[in-house]
């Protein structure tokens, strides 16, 4: 499955979603240019350092280094990014992570930070699965991928009353928690 | 795009490290795993328990092949939970932990049930997880399901099954070729995403094919297709087909073109960038197809979207190398773009702005590129100083702004390459323009005053010596000179004392003056900087006329690769004889790296940096020659080749040839051996017939005694020839010899032995041979220097070529020469080219030859070819060479 086979097809080499200190929230390799965790991890904090004092809430950003196209955007503490090849249609990128990017905020409910990220992290995950397959754009509309996510999650997590006793401790515990420290 | 502010709490901080997963273990998560073989499973906790399991994957956790097998037989019971989020979860986990074969037969039937239940996302993700983890044998099986998803009426079914086609045509081309039917109906789907799926896989089918693909192409650049990616795809298999199709039809037309056009007034910016981008990249492309491209992309470079902006200028930006002129128009867009936010996208847009620019604009850009230079990285600082050089040699006459703004911009901060960067563009501006030499030298001056890099400090001061001098009024750098000796390290006190001592050799009336610094040197702390003083003082000695010696001392290029230097001084023994300089061999044995990276200076006696190579061969084969007696008269040798092979590799018998050439004579030295452990050979010679080379003929032929297993022995067949010509020739070689078996276990030969011959190779001699590669440091200065009257031009037609660089490196291999100043390397899309060459002419001739070349037509290369040397009747030999190859 090497992308060079693949090369007329529009191919994305990663999704990173990253914190404001450049720690990995979600990520997802489809390239062998990081064969290993650690060069995965330079690639990250490369990319991270690169971008951080850049304005990408507004309007998706971009910039190029190593060969690679990084297309990028940011909301509260949560840094998205796409990354392709150099010689690849900037605009598919951008239309890769703008997909990615609201899908998240329809799955999070608008709630789109860091915590709210690892909590729904498994939300996350199948976004990532449902916009790119094996480095193939399966789906770019927000709300298709949302609703291929999102028909579980309504069914397993919606009604209050299914949730077991102590998850509902827990989360009211939480509340109350919150509600003091103010 | 909903972005709701929240007020966040003013426990913030504290939330900021929380995290559900923290303190998560790897080894207690998989304790938590066995909650999947429950007979009551808890479908919330098990989506939960995977949830972490890919948290952990997902942060590089690894799992050991037990432990991914234990899990993943665990996830197998997870099949009868009937939780749709749950079942999601599951064919997640089962992807990431990719099982080996034996593991996947568990999942199998799951799987395929799964492939045929009537929910579409357990459909569509069932294909997708299976296909993943299939091979071959199972997809035989499937494929009847396979081709039903393909023209599945749910989409996501269909492009599940069409993506996973374009996976498994990589392994199983010859099962998914079978489903072409299907597919091309699905490329009429109404749903964009399968239908860009379709027709990618639909290629990848008949990609083989060409009059398939472009008959693919010619039905849809026709028809409808609907989803914008689609589109783009649909654009790059047509520069594929107009790209192999090659030509433009007589009426000048080029095929698809019109579609390619069609596309620039699409409703998304992805298809109108894709379709721009291809004309752009056309083989070939003239202005007039360009031009509805380069409107739309200029309307980008306003957007507010960034990733326009930068899409469109960095297309612009490769436009401008070959095309600078269609790019002009957007010059005022480009020039708004300087202040852009995004830094790539400014350096990008003053870079194309360098290229197009015209005279008048110059002085405006400098302007706001000085306000630009502060805010960005080095790296992208490089990239303008390189673009300021080319735009200050296209317009000289700017030379005064551009030369401020190099100054100005030598004197901020910077790091070691941007510096380097900079000083070589000054260097080269003094040498090529010659108003901006007083003032570039000056700059240089104060420069060295506060650098803080000892190497390029060295490279300033000797070019300070070699320029310095030739100003009207050179007494007014002495002082900057001077101050080095006081104020910096021994290495720059040493570079600044040889340049005070090429001062007062050259300038008559500051000599006195020079000899007082000088001295004072004598009492510095450092040896070398003392020792030069020293030297200085005694060549340029008391009040008499400077000779010539000691001017070539001063100025004379090294013209000895200096690897060669290092080799003959390391093998110098201390004895009563005195080192002689002129038999250190001055061939360029390997490309010296430094001449290539910094075409603005030369490495210099001590100071530059020695190019590596390999250590030369030439004076072990010059050692063995002179050994033999019946070689003696011949004299010195004037070139030994490389060794050139004459048979196969891996034969019975392996023999190279280095080919000597002296001035009367030629040595063919065979280097021979015998692979073969079960034989001796005994008297082998080499015949060698010279029918095919008229004016060569034999007098010596040294036989070899014996040549046993595997330790090379040589034979040597010498040739008389016309003296001083570059007399060519073929020549067949046959081996002959006497074979002896050898007993492998004793190792002893039996006494008698058969004749055998062994056919080798051809040999040529041509008139590269005749030639040495020997470079110079500055070949203006020594192109300047040779007799104008020497000069011999003329123009050849090279006929149709690959291209220029193919063209340049054929008539560098025919001369045999030394390419200087990198000329040898011909930028890409370049339509001219001049390459410098330099060698030394059998007799000792030195030779300049200046080659210029042009593409005309389609594929048809001229050149100009112009040689000077010191010996008219060589310049014309250059060119019967040349005429003749």
């Amino acid at each position: 499955m090497s992308p060079s086979k693949l090369e007329l097809n529009p191919s994305v080499k990663n999704i990173l979603l990253l914190d404001s200190d450049g720690r990995r929230v979600a990520a997802k390799y489809f390239s062998d240019d990081w064969p290993t965790n650690s060069a995965k991890e330079a690639f990250e904090k490369l990319v991270f350092n690169k971008t951080q004092k850049t304005n990408a809430r507004t309007e998706a950003e971009i910039t190029m280094f190593e060969n690679n196209i990084i297309v990028y955007k940011f909301v509260q503490d949560l840094h998205f990014f796409v990354t392709g090849s150099d010689d690849e249609n900037e605009l598919i990128l951008s239309s890769v992570l703008q997909a990615f990017f609201d899908s998240v905020g329809l799955l999070l409910r608008g709630n789109v930070d860091k915590k709210e990220a690892l909590e729904n992290l498994d939300l996350i995950l199948l976004c990532i699965d449902e916009i790119i397959d094996a480095g193939i754009i399966l789906e770019t509309t927000p709300n298709t991928i949302a609703g291929k996510v999102g028909s579980n999650s309504t069914e397993s997590g919606a009604p209050l009353s299914e949730q077991t006793l102590s998850q509902a401790l827990a989360s009211a515990r939480e509340h109350l928690a919150r509600s003091l420290l103010k | 795009m909903a972005q709701p502010l929240i007020k966040k709490d003013d426990d913030r901080d504290d939330e900021d490290n929380y995290s559900p997963f923290l303190g998560i273990e790897k080894g207690a998560v998989l304790q938590e795993a066995r909650v999947f073989n429950d007979p009551q499973l808890d479908a919330r906790r098990c989506s939960q328990v995977i949830t972490k399991l890919l948290y952990l994957l997902n942060q590089g956790e690894t799992f050991t092949k037990v432990e991914a097998t234990e899990v993943f037989f665990s996830v197998t019971k997870l099949f009868q939970s009937r939780d749709l989020g749950l079942r999601r979860m599951v064919y997640l986990i089962i992807k990431e932990l990719s099982p080996s074969a034996d593991e996947v037969i568990i999942v199998t039937s799951s799987l395929m049930k799964d492939m045929n239940s009537k929910t579409d996302m357990y459909r569509a993700n069932a294909i997708r997880v299976l296909c993943r983890i299939t091979d071959g044998t199972l997809l035989t099986q499937i494929e009847r399901y396979l081709k039903q998803a393909i023209v599945d009426k749910n989409p996501v079914v269909a492009s599940a099954a069409l993506v996973s086609g374009i996976h498994l045509l990589q392994t199983n081309p010859e099962i998914v070729k079978r489903w072409s039917n299907e597919v091309q109906e699905a490329v009429q789907s109404r749903a964009a995403l399968v239908q860009f799926h379709a027709l990618a896989l639909l290629h990848q089918i008949r990609q083989n094919d060409r009059l398939a693909v472009s008959k693919l192409v010619t039905s849809l650049t026709r028809g409808s297709v609907r989803s914008p990616l689609a589109q783009c795809l649909l654009i790059r298999y047509t520069s594929q087909v107009i790209r192999e199709s090659g030509n433009i039809t007589q009426s000048g037309e080029r095929p698809f073109y019109d579609f390619l056009e069609s596309c620039l007034r699409h409703k998304s910016e992805m298809v109108i960038f894709e379709a721009a981008k291809a004309i752009t990249d056309l083989n070939g492309v003239t202005s007039r197809e360009l031009t509805p491209a380069i409107t739309v992309l200029q309307l980008f470079l306003s957007s507010s979207k960034p990733v326009l902006r930068f899409a469109a200028v960095r297309t612009l930006n490769k436009v401008a190398m070959t095309h600078p002129m269609a790019v002009t128009n957007c010059n005022i867009d480009m020039e708004s773009l300087i202040s852009d936010q995004n830094r790539s996208i400014a350096t990008l847009a003053i870079t194309t702005l360098l290229k197009t620019g015209n005279e008048s604009s110059v002085d405006r850009l400098m302007k706001q590129i000085t306000n630009f230079m502060s805010d960005i990285a080095d790296e992208f600082k490089i990239v303008v100083v390189e673009a300021i050089r080319s735009l200050c040699l296209k317009f000289p006459l700017k030379y005064r702004s551009l030369m401020n703004f190099l100054s100005n911009i030598l004197r901020e901060e910077g790091g070691f390459d941007y510096k380097k960067a900079i000083v070589d563009s000054i260097v080269i501006l003094i040498r090529d323009i010659p108003d901006a030499k007083e003032s570039g030298l000056l700059h240089l001056c104060e420069f060295i005053e506060d650098c803080e890099f000892t190497y390029l400090s060295t490279q300033i001061l000797h070019f300070l010596g070699i320029e310095g001098p030739k100003t009207l009024d050179p007494s007014k750098y002495i002082r900057y000179i001077y101050n080095r000796v006081h104020l910096e390290n021994a290495t720059v006190r040493a570079s600044a004392v040889s340049t005070l001592a090429k001062f007062g050799a050259s300038v008559d009336g500051l000599k006195p003056r020079i000899f007082v610094l000088l001295r004072r040197c004598l009492f510095d702390s450092d040896d070398e900087v003392r020792d030069r003083a020293t030297l200085y003082l005694n060549t340029l000695g008391g009040d008499t006329e400077i000779d010539n010696d000691a001017k070539d001392f001063l100025f004379g290029s090294l013209d000895i690769p200096l690897v060669n230097l290092e080799t003959s001084l390391k093998k110098y023994e201390p004895s009563e004889e005195a080192f002689d300089i002129n038999l250190v061999p001055k061939e360029v044995k390997s490309q010296p790296l430094a001449e290539k990276k910094a075409p603005g200076k030369k490495p210099t006696g001590g100071l530059g940096a020695p190019p590596s190579g390999p250590p030369s061969t030439v004076d072990s084969y010059e050692k063995q020659l002179l050994s033999i007696p019946e070689f003696a008269n011949f004299g010195k040798p004037f070139k030994s080749s490389a060794p050139v092979e004459l048979t196969e590799a891996e034969t019975e018998y392996a023999v190279n040839v280095v080919k000597h050439i002296f001035d009367t004579h030629v040595v063919f030295q065979y280097n021979c051996t015998n692979t073969i452990p079960e034989q001796l050979l005994e008297d082998v010679i080499v015949v060698v017939d010279a029918s095919e080379a008229e004016e060569f003929s034999q007098v010596i032929s040294k036989p070899l005694r014996s040549l046993p297993y595997d330790s090379p022995g040589q034979i040597f067949v010498a040739f008389e020839k016309p003296e001083g010509l570059p007399t060519s020739g073929k020549f067949s070689n046959i081996l002959r010899f006497i074979v002896k078996e050898v007993d492998p276990t004793s190792g002893e030969a039996e006494d008698d032995g058969v004749e055998d011959e062994y056919q080798l190779e051809d040999l040529e001699v041509v008139a590269a041979d005749y030639i040495l590669k020997v470079g110079v440091s500055n070949f203006r200065n020594a192109w300047e220097s040779m007799d104008p009257d020497s000069e011999r031009v003329d123009e050849y037609g090279l006929g149709p070529r690959e291209g220029l660089s193919e063209a340049v490196n054929t008539v560098i291999t025919l001369l045999g020469m030394q390419p200087c100043e990198g000329t040898e390397v011909v930028p890409p899309n370049s339509r001219s080219h001049t390459c410098l060459l330099s060698g030394v002419f059998i007799g000792g001739v030195k030779v300049l030859v200046r080659l210029s070349f042009g593409l005309d037509g389609a594929k048809d290369v001229a050149m100009k070819l112009a040689v000077r040397s010191d010996d008219v009747t060589v310049s014309d030999a250059i060119h019967e060479i040349v005429a003749s190859g």
